[in-house]
């Protein structure tokens, strides 16, 4: 392969067969250039590790999409075990015929836009959207379209990544974008209580008409009561949402393994997961307080308590897959902290007052995206200004401190 | 003997291209986001500026020596507002509903920056016949825009053009709709025509890179 490699470099198909080739083996050379961090991995193998701490996601998924679909036709077991009723090949079968082409869609029409680029630009196939490919059939509805998908990672790969000069140099997450473009596109599909779960749009009005609200959807409208999930059932993820979003605690394994191999920020995670509980905290408190009313439209998300936020909707996933993107976060230690932090916060706020969908993850990633490089500037200058100050404060040979401050001032400004 | 020499052909031509008054000026972007969300709108929004533009042109280019410097901004925009409120009186005497959609819009063509930089740029300084060939053209590269960005904008967002159904019909499930099609809501909003702007300027520069700005 290496040889074959080496005869068509410089040849006008070159990009195309790299992408192949280092996809497949170990590349003779690391990553160079864009504004990764130059280690001694290869950025494919830093992408595959996110890759693989998805499988379990993707699979759980599979299985929980054809179980919320029986589970709304024959209603839900009374005694609920998970091999019997959730581990089962009908459960897995919807699973293939609904899950697997999303996937396949994403990929698909994805790695092609990546190739055309790649080939016009006669640079090599970047690896973006190997994570990406896999995290946007996560975050959609089971039943959505395949050519609303197929549309939408066009825009997405193109507006959200290659207009800006591909891998490495977008600003907005583009899996995010392409949930965006499809929430503003397509809000029929992306919200409302019949897209969560198989088939429901299709029965919708017949007199098999089946309901799949979301937990948080029940809270929008004030019917908390009306639920019938259990907080196991929220944590392990027996429940309703996009396809990849439910299970709280695989999420919770891809994070402590992305943590472990170093691949994520933890600080990131910590301070997204800080941020929710405190909103959540603040929104309790105001519920406590008395200060509205239970005929609010607030409050069956505001007294939802403060915790559960995490283990319902696609907090869990955004905090852990999305918003530890390398490229599009802030970059500074402490700058992490400042913008995981207001993902959690802001995400838990639009999830109260957003009165047309209560969710709103993938909007505060994307806020918080386009914030990121500002909460490094600062960051930065403040650190430049504590050094300054510093130096001040130092005798320094041969006493010329005037000129040296304006010095360092050019270089850091 | 040509209408037209080169020198005044290229007054109107540069416009449409290399020298867009959107697309390389940047110039009249808000009202471009604001009513291409329909093609009849865009077309009466680019008629409208021709028409503004050409006559307001001229105007300013036959007073161009006695408008005292100091006060020429105020003169302008007394130009700009008889001919703007001429347009939207007849807009709604004879095209109400238009009017309607259209509504602050026809009156902010006074604060179009492609008028009042026009009547800076050219015709304070040049003849009436230049000044009314420069005026037509800027408005026409303006009206391009607005139509290319309404066309996308109806097509996708609402599956007409002017008005009509070309896409078949989304309640009766029709045409195109029959094989699950859904309009594009993301099309409507405003946001949409920034894009398409973009979309537009980026093709432009990738195929003439000397229009690319140096940073």
């Amino acid at each position: 392969m290496h040889e074959l490699r080496m005869k068509y470099k410089g040849k006008k198909m070159a990009p195309a067969f790299n992408a192949f080739h280092t996809f497949l083996f170990t590349p003779n050379d690391t990553t160079h250039g864009g504004t990764h961090v130059k280690a001694a991995d290869d950025l494919k193998r830093t992408m595959n590790t996110v890759i693989m701490a998805l499988i379990p996601v993707l699979l759980f998924s599979m299985f929980n999409a054809g179980y919320q679909h029986y589970a709304a036709i024959n209603g839900f077991p009374s005694n609920f075990s998970v091999m019997e009723h959730f581990i089962t090949w009908e459960n897995f079968w919807v699973g293939i015929t609904e899950v697997l082409p999303l996937v396949v869609v994403s990929y698909g029409v994805g790695l092609i836009v990546e190739f055309i680029f790649a080939v016009i630009k006669g640079h090599e196939v970047e690896e973006g959207y190997l994570v990406t490919g896999m995290l946007v059939p996560l975050i959609v509805p089971v039943d959505t379209p395949l050519w609303m998908l197929a549309v939408a990672v066009v825009f997405g790969v193109v507006i959200g990544k290659e207009v800006f000069g591909g891998t490495g140099m977008n600003i907005l997450n583009p899996a995010l974008t392409i949930r965006a473009f499809l929430f503003f596109a397509y809000p029929t599909w992306m919200s409302g209580d019949k897209v969560w779960v198989h088939e429901a749009v299709d029965r919708a009005g017949g007199p098999d008409a089946i309901s799949g609200e979301t937990i948080l959807g029940y809270l929008a409208q004030n019917k908390g009561g009306e639920m019938s999930y259990s907080v196991s059932d929220m944590f392990f993820g027996f429940i309703p949402g996009s396809v990849g979003e439910t299970s709280a605690f695989l999420i919770l394994l891809g994070g402590i393994f992305l943590i472990y191999s170093k691949i994520a920020s933890w600080r990131i995670m910590v301070s997204a997961v800080i941020g929710s509980l405190v909103m959540g905290l603040i929104f309790n408190q105001v519920v406590e307080m008395g200060w509205i009313t239970e005929t609010s439209k607030f409050y069956g998300l505001m007294s939802f308590e403060f915790w559960k936020h995490l283990i319902v909707g696609g907090l869990a996933f955004g905090i852990v897959y999305m918003a530890t993107d390398p490229v599009t976060g802030s970059q500074t230690n402490r700058g992490k902290w400042f913008y995981g932090f207001f993902i959690g916060f802001i995400s838990v706020m639009i999830r109260v007052f957003n009165p047309a969908y209560p969710e709103g993850v993938f909007l505060a990633i994307l806020l918080m995206n386009v914030f990121a490089p500002t909460i490094d500037h600062y960051v930065l200058r403040g650190n430049v200004k504590k050094r300054l100050k510093r130096l001040k404060d130092a005798t320094i040979f041969p006493k010329d401190s005037d000129s040296k401050e304006a010095e360092l001032k050019a270089e850091t400004v | 003997m040509a209408l037209l020499s080169k020198k005044d052909t290229n007054l109107i031509l540069d416009p449409l291209a290399d020298n867009n008054p959107i697309t390389i000026q940047v110039l009249g972007i808000c009202s471009a986001l604001a009513i291409t969300a329909e093609l009849k709108a865009s077309l009466v929004m680019a008629i409208a500026v021709i028409f503004v533009l050409g006559v307001g042109n001229v105007v300013i280019s036959a007073m161009r020596n006695i408008i005292p410097s100091k006060i020429r901004i105020i003169v302008q925009l007394i130009v700009v507002a008889t001919l703007v409120i001429v347009v939207d009186q007849v807009l709604k005497a004879f095209a109400y509903p238009l009017s309607k959609t259209l509504s602050v819009f026809v009156g902010l063509i006074i604060t179009n920056c492609i008028i009042m930089g026009r009547f800076e740029a050219f015709a304070l300084g040049n003849g009436l016949w230049r000044s009314f060939l420069d005026g037509i053209g800027n408005a026409l590269g303006y009206g391009v825009i607005l139509i290319i960005v309404g066309f996308f904008r109806e097509l996708f967002g609402s599956g007409t053009l002017f008005g009509i159904p070309v896409l078949g019909d989304p309640i009766e499930k029709t045409g195109l709709y029959a094989t699950g099609y859904e309009n594009n809501g993301f099309m409507i909003i405003p946001p949409a025509a920034l894009i398409v702007v973009g979309v537009i300027i980026w093709v432009q520069r990738s195929k003439n890179p000397a229009l690319v700005e140096e940073n």
